[in-house]
This record gives C-alpha cells, sequence and structure tokens, in this order.
C-alpha cells in the first residue's frame, strides 16, 4: 500500500535547534531516505517545502477563488515536507514514521495517510 | 414459550463467545476482506441468539454459526458483486481448517482490533463485537450508549482497518511490549466496565465482566511468556472472586471496605494468586502484575482495617513506575490514608484535581477523605459532583444514599 508520510513542525522549529544539531539531523535525514530508498520503500522522493512563511493560499469564497497571504490553516503545526511510501501496510509505514530523525525534537510529528488507488 | 432463565442466557452467551472470533478470522482469511467477514459473523450471532434462545443451543454451535456466517458473507459479497475467485473457494462443502499456528487465530485479530491507530472507544466496541461476539444492541447496552453510535464506532474503526492498511496480524517484535499492553487494556476496561452493573435488565445482556476474564483467559493462554498477560489475568481473576459481595440483596453496590469477605471466592483467590506467581517467575514485572499484587493484598486481609496497608502502599509506589497515570495516583491516594491519616492523603489527592476533575471517583475520594477529617459540608458537595458525573446507576444509588 502507498502512504504519504507528512512531516510537520513548528515554524520556530529551527529557532530553537543550534546549527550544528540542525546539520546533523540533516545528515540523518539523508541517510533515512538513503536507507528506506534502497529497502524499495520510497515510492516517490517528494519535496522538502519552503518555509511556512512563504506559503500563499488560494481560498473559495462567495465571489470566486480569493488569493490571501499564509497558510491554509491557523495551526501551530505545518507540513515542511512529504513523501510517498510503497510498503505492506499500517505497521510498516508507522514503523519508518518511528524513525524520521527530526522526531527527537519537540514540536515535531509525521502524519501517515493513505493514498487513494483507483482501480485500474 | 417461557423466557428462558438467566443462566439459560449465560450458557447462551458462552457458546457464541467460544466461537464468534475464530469464525471471524477464518471467514476473514477466506473472503480477503475484514469489514464483509466481521458483518456476516455479526449478522449470524444475531440469528443464533434469536433461534437457540427458541430452540436450545444446536448440538455443534460453532458449525451452526460458520454456516450461518458463510452464508451471509456470500450474500454480502453477491451483492457487492466481488465473488469471483472467493465464491470458488466458498463452494468447498468441508471449511476449510485453520492452519496449524502458534497462536490461537484470534490473537492476531484482535492486535488488529486494538490498534493504536483506532480511538479507545472504538477498539473497545470492535474486539467486544468481532472477537468476543456481542452484538451492537448488547455493547450499546454494556456502555449505556445508543446502538446508533455503537453501530457507527465499528463502521468507522472498520473503514479505517480496510483503508488505511491496519494489518491483523501479530505486531512486529519490537512493537510487540507496546502493542499487548494495548491489547490488554481494552481487555482491563471490558472488566471495568462493566464490573459496575447491578442487575441485567435485558434477558440476553451480556456481564461484560466475564467477558473481559475470558478475553484475558485466551490472552494468557496464547501467550504463555508474557509475564503482563499473566498478569492481567491474576488480576481479573482476583477482582472478579469478590463479585458476589459487591451487591447486597436488594441490589445495592457495596463498597470494598464494607464486603462481607466469607463470600468472596476463595477458589477463585486461590488460582489468582496461583496466576500472580506463575507471572512473577517469568521476571519481567509491569503494571497488570502490580496491581494484581495489590489485589492479592486484599484478598487475604480478614478486615479493611486489618489489610496491611503499608505493604499496598509500596506496590502502589512500584506501580508508579509504570504508570503514573492521574488515576493509579488516586488509588495511591486511598492507601496514603490508611498509612499517613486522611489529611496528607486529602493534600495529595487535591493536587490531581487538574486531571481529574471531570471523574467521579475522584469526588467520591475526596468526599471519602473530607468525611473522615469532619467536614460534612464539603464532603457532600464532593459527593453531589461525583453524582452528576457517573451514569452508572448503581453508582449513584450508592452516593444518593450518601448525601441522604
Amino acid at each position: 500500500m502507498k502512504y504519504v508520510l507528512m512531516f510537520c513542525d513548528t515554524p520556530d522549529l529551527y529557532d530553537r535547534v543550534d546549527e550544528e544539531t540542525a546539520k546533523k539531523t540533516y545528515e540523518e535525514v539523508f541517510a533515512w531516505f538513503t536507507e528506506h530508498g534502497a529497502a524499495g520503500r520510497i515510492a516517490d522522493g517528494g519535496a522538502e517545502l519552503q518555509p511556512v512563511t512563504t506559503a500563499t493560499t488560494v481560498k473559495s469564497s462567495d465571489g470566486g477563488p480569493v488569493v490571501v497571504d499564509g497558510p491554509f490553516s491557523e495551526s501551530k503545526e505545518v507540513v515542511g515536507g512529504f513523501t510517498v511510501v510503497d510498503v505492506p501496510d499500517l505497521d510498516a509505514a508507522l514503523a519508518m514514521a518511528r524513525t524520521w530523525p527530526p522526531l527527537k525534537h519537540p514540536g515535531v510529528s509525521v502524519e501517515v495517510r493513505p493514498i487513494v488507488e483507483h482501480e485500474m | 414459550m417461557s423466557p428462558p432463565s438467566p443462566d439459560a442466557d449465560a450458557a447462551l452467551g458462552a457458546a457464541i463467545r467460544a466461537e464468534a472470533g475464530t469464525i471471524v478470522a477464518s471467514l476473514y482469511r477466506l473472503v480477503g476482506d475484514f469489514d464483509v467477514a466481521e458483518e456476516a459473523v455479526q449478522d449470524a450471532v444475531v440469528e443464533a441468539l434469536r433461534t437457540w434462545r427458541a430452540r436450545g443451543v444446536p448440538e455443534r454451535p460453532g458449525a451452526w454459526l460458520q454456516v450461518a456466517a458463510r452464508r451471509n458473507a456470500l450474500d454480502r459479497l453477491r451483492r457487492n458483486k466481488r465473488l469471483d475467485a472467493v465464491l470458488e473457494r466458498m463452494r468447498e462443502d468441508v471449511p476449510p481448517s485453520p492452519e496449524p499456528s502458534d497462536v490461537d487465530d484470534r490473537v492476531p485479530l484482535l492486535f488488529g482490533c486494538c490498534h493504536p491507530a483506532l480511538a479507545v472507544e472504538a477498539r473497545l466496541a470492535l474486539t467486544l463485537r468481532a472477537v468476543v461476539g456481542l452484538t451492537t444492541a448488547q455493547v450499546a447496552r454494556a456502555f449505556l450508549v445508543t446502538e446508533p453510535t455503537v453501530a457507527q464506532r465499528i463502521v468507522r474503526a472498520k473503514r479505517k482497518i480496510v483503508s488505511a492498511g491496519i494489518p491483523l496480524t501479530m505486531p512486529a517484535p519490537d512493537e510487540r511490549a507496546a502493542r499487548l499492553d494495548d491489547v490488554l487494556t481494552v481487555a482491563y476496561l471490558m472488566f471495568n466496565e462493566g464490573f459496575v452493573s447491578t442487575s441485567r435488565e435485558q434477558g440476553d445482556d451480556r456481564d461484560l465482566a466475564d467477558d473481559a476474564l475470558w478475553l484475558a483467559g485466551l490472552l494468557a493462554t496464547s501467550l504463555p511468556a508474557e509475564a503482563e498477560a499473566v498478569g492481567l489475568l491474576a488480576l481479573l481473576t482476583l477482582q472478579h472472586a469478590r463479585q458476589p459481595a459487591r451487591f447486597d440483596e436488594h441490589g445495592r453496590l457495596v463498597l470494598l471496605r464494607d464486603q462481607d469477605r466469607g463470600r468472596w471466592d476463595r477458589m477463585a483467590i486461590g488460582s489468582g494468586e496461583a496466576l500472580l506467581e506463575r507471572a512473577a517467575a517469568l521476571r519481567a514485572p509491569g503494571r497488570f502484575q502490580l496491581q494484581a499484587a495489590i489485589a492479592a493484598c486484599h484478598a487475604s486481609a480478614p478486615t479493611w482495617e486489618a489489610t496491611d496497608w503499608l505493604q499496598i502502599l509500596v506496590l502502589y509506589d512500584m506501580l508508579l513506575r509504570h504508570d503514573r497515570s492521574p488515576v493509579t495516583r488516586l488509588n495511591r491516594g486511598v492507601a496514603l490514608a490508611q498509612v499517613r491519616g486522611a489529611h496528607v492523603a486529602l493534600e495529595y489527592v487535591d493536587q490531581l484535581g487538574a486531571d481529574l476533575d471531570g471523574y467521579h471517583l475522584f469526588h467520591a475520594t475526596r468526599a471519602d477523605l473530607l468525611r473522615t477529617l469532619g467536614r460534612s459540608d464539603e464532603a457532600a458537595t464532593a459527593d453531589r459532583r461525583a453524582l452528576e458525573l457517573t451514569r452508572n446507576p448503581a453508582e449513584q444509588a450508592l452516593l444518593r444514599s450518601r448525601l441522604a
């Protein structure tokens, strides 16, 4: 089954983490992708997103879509990136998510969502 | 036809319980669709209750349920037009016997139904229906909620199992301990939810405490090397041994301190103690074993006053290393009152207010301590708060009598 792992954090995460720790976490993230990629569990590398301050949202309104500054939701946690994985079941996807290196920092979470698979 | 006796109903429930989970597991293997399998068995259970109450339990209840469940599954698949390959497999006259394996078929099913990706209420409802063989109506009455509420919980849980790919298998070894704790917690909740029922109003109501004990037995038998599984069975066996003394002849709830200890089931206490020893010998202490040890202290005490409260307090301190939940700390407060007095205990219990303000037993415990300290007005206020918060009729009656 395919799942999207959405990597979330609070926008101020990297203000709270010193540069050296951030660099080390980056290396661990790279190793995480290398390891799971080699095992054939990454279906689509996905993307790392620019900070939420760069977000612009197009919203529905009575007068048609309007463009607004900022993210869609007011929530404290924002999506910082995502990847698509292909594994046998939810437990396997959760096992991957659990080893996501930034999880050792407070405020970080990984949302795991199955992808809608259309039958051919 | 005269209405069946409660004993006959209990036998009927036990016959269904013995078979339902196994049939769900094997039917799921056959049709590859958990929702279809579970619904088919649920319908068969409802049919069985009706038919067996009228005509008695058949000679081979398992075969009866199996045939009915398969027929229902076939109907569902036909409606879904998804039978091609499955139909072929189902045409075989003899139901395929489960492949021999180390664990009972129902255990992987349980791990799936108690998956942490599901809400706790959903885990309970689904386990009761899919593994223990309760009907939706029985689950609803046991938890004092409406039938549509339970039905919706179960539908959502099953939808998530299917669409999120929750596996109905044994968890990986590194996840095993945490996941087992989730499963044991469901059985424990089931016991506690069912524990405070007074009389069974509907003829076919199930005794949830009895069902939980059965489930704990299934787990301890299937996973004999898991100390906590054996520990939970010890705990529930010891607590269930007090059941005959928990209600007086008028059906009123009697608290532990006031119970007629001569009515406790000594045989059950003996087997609970033996189970606790077996669990302890596995040298992997945990919260259920420690709670069982506390229950064993109560079981061997001649009276409330002559209870070894110091030992119990020590056990609570050990328990807190495994379980820091506010409810456990509240219970420690009760032991603390016996060892160091109501004043110290009240100070300790009051610290839990932020976490437990919505929990009726927090207020009932405070009321008790306040009464001991002679602060009767405050005690009455706390009892009234407890009364507002509990929906359980037996507990409501007890609190009302304290306020009268």
